[in-house]
């Protein structure tokens, strides 16, 4: 069953006169342009098409200005398309910020009402649902205290806390779990989890890759008011984040006199791929990595160690690591194509995108042949399918590594012997 | 399971109202409305008894001013009560519009974030001063019985003139809600409107005071035959009626034109606010 059902769906923004705050501004526009110049307009989003199944936890991605809010104001019904249609078929509830109509000058027991009714909920439907919406958000205590004197976590738990209890037929959140300390985060992540398991359509806005393919199994990646790609999630966002970054899985010098390297050594391609050969932007993080780097040795005589160096997006260095393959340990090589490759196990890598530095010297004496910068990018996902350090834990995991380690636990004697 | 289905199209010009859907966002008009009511008298000192208190002091201005040194002939009952009278409407009026046309653009982020038929924000601000409206009553009929005037059995009237004026408060609210979203100029050009208003109403003075000539124009103000019914309802004086049919129709004139102009402007409401 298709939950929502999107067609040419564009919106136009009329720069300039839509900010028109006075009824000078408005007449003087009328008497000066009967047609408006194109420059005015902008198309914050241009011919967009999908269909959603009911039951479907989709995420979508794309630049801040891209147009992935007006997609979510347009669903929701805030504002309306310029052409194009939608149907949604069942109750829309939609988290485009949190606290929407909070009032500091009423309490917590009186705020959550209001949030519950702006938000759609019938008043049983709060009362009935009071008692657990009060226990998640853990301010028992101030129930009755005005939310001014809130601190700002206290604030954003309740906040949170009845939209996390919000059960409509479709969810749409826009990037609302930016906010707030990482322990509730990962509480309301866990929560929209479970919402998706129960049937719930999703949509799910955030510049958080990892959550994104956490939660769903497939991605919109919306560029300039377009959709760029729609599909797997871990492709989608493999693609974005290489969008982003400039580069990809791949690369290859077609031109060897501008390839990185000196007359001893120029690099040909770099290449991320798997066990079998295939390339791969977005790797399962239970799957092992295979590096690929080939090189045309110029020198006759050369003693060569490549090594490789990871980094993740904070800039941080993974690892290093230098190819200790005793076969050409302080070995000259004959001038010919070599390719060498190095696998990085499954379950090392933590999720997120890791670009690959890549090195060729000589050891002794210490001379850099080739030092390539961010050669090639790709990111680590975890579908959540088991087999992985999160043992289906849904929420967030910081960590430079995820080694899947042994676990071993037994019982000693009871306590009563 | 059957389920809802919406569709969502850009807006085509139609100017009808989902009164249906309306009424299915009740409980957030209770909210909106109860919240109005909660939040006004927050961090006053005397709180509620403001309701009181403004238009006793109004009409104790009034009374020094019109009963000293001007003075109206025929008004029927005591000056005091038959200025409280007019002012508890006027003073809702005023209030409730005042409060309606600033209700959309003080409720931005309600507007920008989340769905709900944009009616129910300038309509709560005025069913929150409603609520003070009645509050205010029991002074009236305090004031009444002090300076003993009869009770008729025209006073079950009364209500209905009431209903009127909540009528009128509505529409002009709403319709100045929506301009203002568009055109804040309404914040400076409405007190001078309200000022008018007012000095066009018999709110102080009788409507008997008007010269015959004047008459017509002065009855297409829709106030000026609900507060004359709505006294003589009280004070068991005979009802005007020509007066009071071209007072419920202007009312209704000024609903449908308020209610259109909504309409039409609704849409653009999260774009342009």
């Amino acid at each position: 069953m298709i939950a929502i059902k999107a067609k040419n769906l564009s919106k136009r923004y009329v720069l300039g006169a839509a900010r028109a705050d006075s009824v000078r501004d408005a007449l003087s526009g009328i008497l000066r342009s009967p047609r408006r110049s194109k420059r005015d307009e902008l198309w914050a989003l241009n011919d967009v098409d999908f269909e959603v199944k009911a039951g479907e936890t989709i995420g979508i991605i794309g630049r801040n200005g891209a147009g992935k809010s007006t997609l979510l104001k347009i669903l929701s019904r805030i504002t309306r398309p310029t052409s194009g249609r939608a149907e949604i078929r069942g109750r829309v509830g939609s988290l485009l910020e949190v606290g929407t109509g909070f009032h500091n000058e009423l309490t917590g027991r009186e705020n959550i009402y209001m949030n519950g009714a702006i938000l759609g909920m019938k008043r049983t439907e709060i009362a009935s649902k009071f008692d657990e919406i009060i226990a998640f958000s853990e301010v028992e205590r101030f129930l009755d205290t005005p939310v001014k004197h809130y601190s700002s976590g206290m604030y954003m738990r309740l906040a949170f806390s009845v939209a996390a209890h919000l059960e409509p037929e479709i969810l749409i959140v826009d990037e609302v779990l930016s906010v707030g300390d990482a322990a509730f985060q990962r509480k309301c992540l866990g929560k929209m989890r479970e919402s998706g398991e129960t049937g719930r359509t999703v949509l799910f806005v955030s510049h958080d890759m990892s959550s994104i393919s956490r939660l769903c199994r497939r991605a919109i990646w919306i560029s300039d008011g377009r959709i760029a790609a729609d599909g797997q999630a871990t492709e989608v966002i493999g693609r974005y984040v290489q969008q982003l970054a400039g580069s990809g899985a791949e690369k290859t010098w077609e031109v060897a006199s501008v390839a990185p390297g000196d007359d001893v050594v120029r690099l040909r391609s770099v290449r991320v791929c798997s066990e079998s050969g295939e390339t791969l932007n977005s790797p399962d993080i239970t799957k092992p990595v295979v590096v690929e780097v080939t090189y045309n040795v110029l020198r006759e005589g050369a003693v060569l160690s490549p090594n490789i160096q990871l980094y993740d997006e904070r800039g941080t260095c993974v690892f290093v690591s230098i190819d200790q393959e005793e076969r050409w340990h302080r070995q000259p090589r004959r001038p010919a194509a070599y390719v060498s490759r190095s696998t990085i196990p499954g379950n090392l890598l933590a999720e997120g995108s890791l670009t690959v530095t890549v090195v060729i010297a000589t050891l002794e004496p210490m001379t850099v042949h080739i030092q390539e910068r961010d050669a090639v990018i790709f990111t680590v996902t975890d579908p959540n399918t088991g087999g992985s350090a999160r043992a289906n834990y849904a929420g967030q995991l910081p960590g430079v590594v995820r080694p899947r380690l042994k676990w071993e636990t037994i019982e000693l004697e009871g306590r009563d012997k | 399971m059957q389920l809802h289905t919406t569709t969502i199209e850009p807006p085509r010009g139609r100017f009808d109202i989902d009164l249906a859907e309306i009424w299915s966002y009740r409980e957030l008009l209770y909210f909106l409305t109860l919240r109005d009511i909660k939040v006004r008298y927050k961090q006053t000192a005397i709180g509620v008894f403001w309701v009181i208190l403004q238009p006793l002091l109004t009409a104790a201005i009034f009374s020094l001013i019109f009963s000293t040194f001007v003075r109206f002939e025929s008004i029927g009952v005591a000056y005091p009560v038959f200025a409280l009278s007019g002012i508890l409407l006027w003073l809702f009026v005023f209030t409730s519009v005042t409060m309606a046309s600033n209700s959309l653009v003080g409720n931005t982020n309600l507007v920008t974030k989340i769905y709900f038929p944009r009616l129910i924000v300038p309509i709560s601000s005025t069913l929150a001063c409603v609520f003070d409206l009645l509050v205010s009553l029991p002074l009236l009929i305090a004031i009444m019985l002090f300076y003993r005037v009869g009770f008729s059995a025209s006073i079950l009237a009364a209500p209905l003139f009431l209903i009127l004026a909540i009528i009128q408060a509505a529409a002009i609210g709403m319709l100045f809600s929506a301009l203002n979203v568009r055109f804040r100029d309404i914040k400076f050009a409405l007190p001078f409107v309200l000022q008018i208003w007012m000095i066009a109403s018999p709110v102080f003075y009788p409507a008997s005071s008007i010269p015959e000539k004047f008459r017509l124009i002065f009855a297409i103000n829709p106030l000026a035959g609900t507060i004359e019914g709505w006294r003589a309802a009280l004070f068991g004086t005979p009802f005007d009626w020509p007066f009071i049919a071209i007072a419920c129709i202007s009312t209704l004139t000024i609903l449908i034109l308020a209610v259109l102009t909504f309409r039409q402007m609704e849409d653009s409401f999260a774009d342009v606010i």
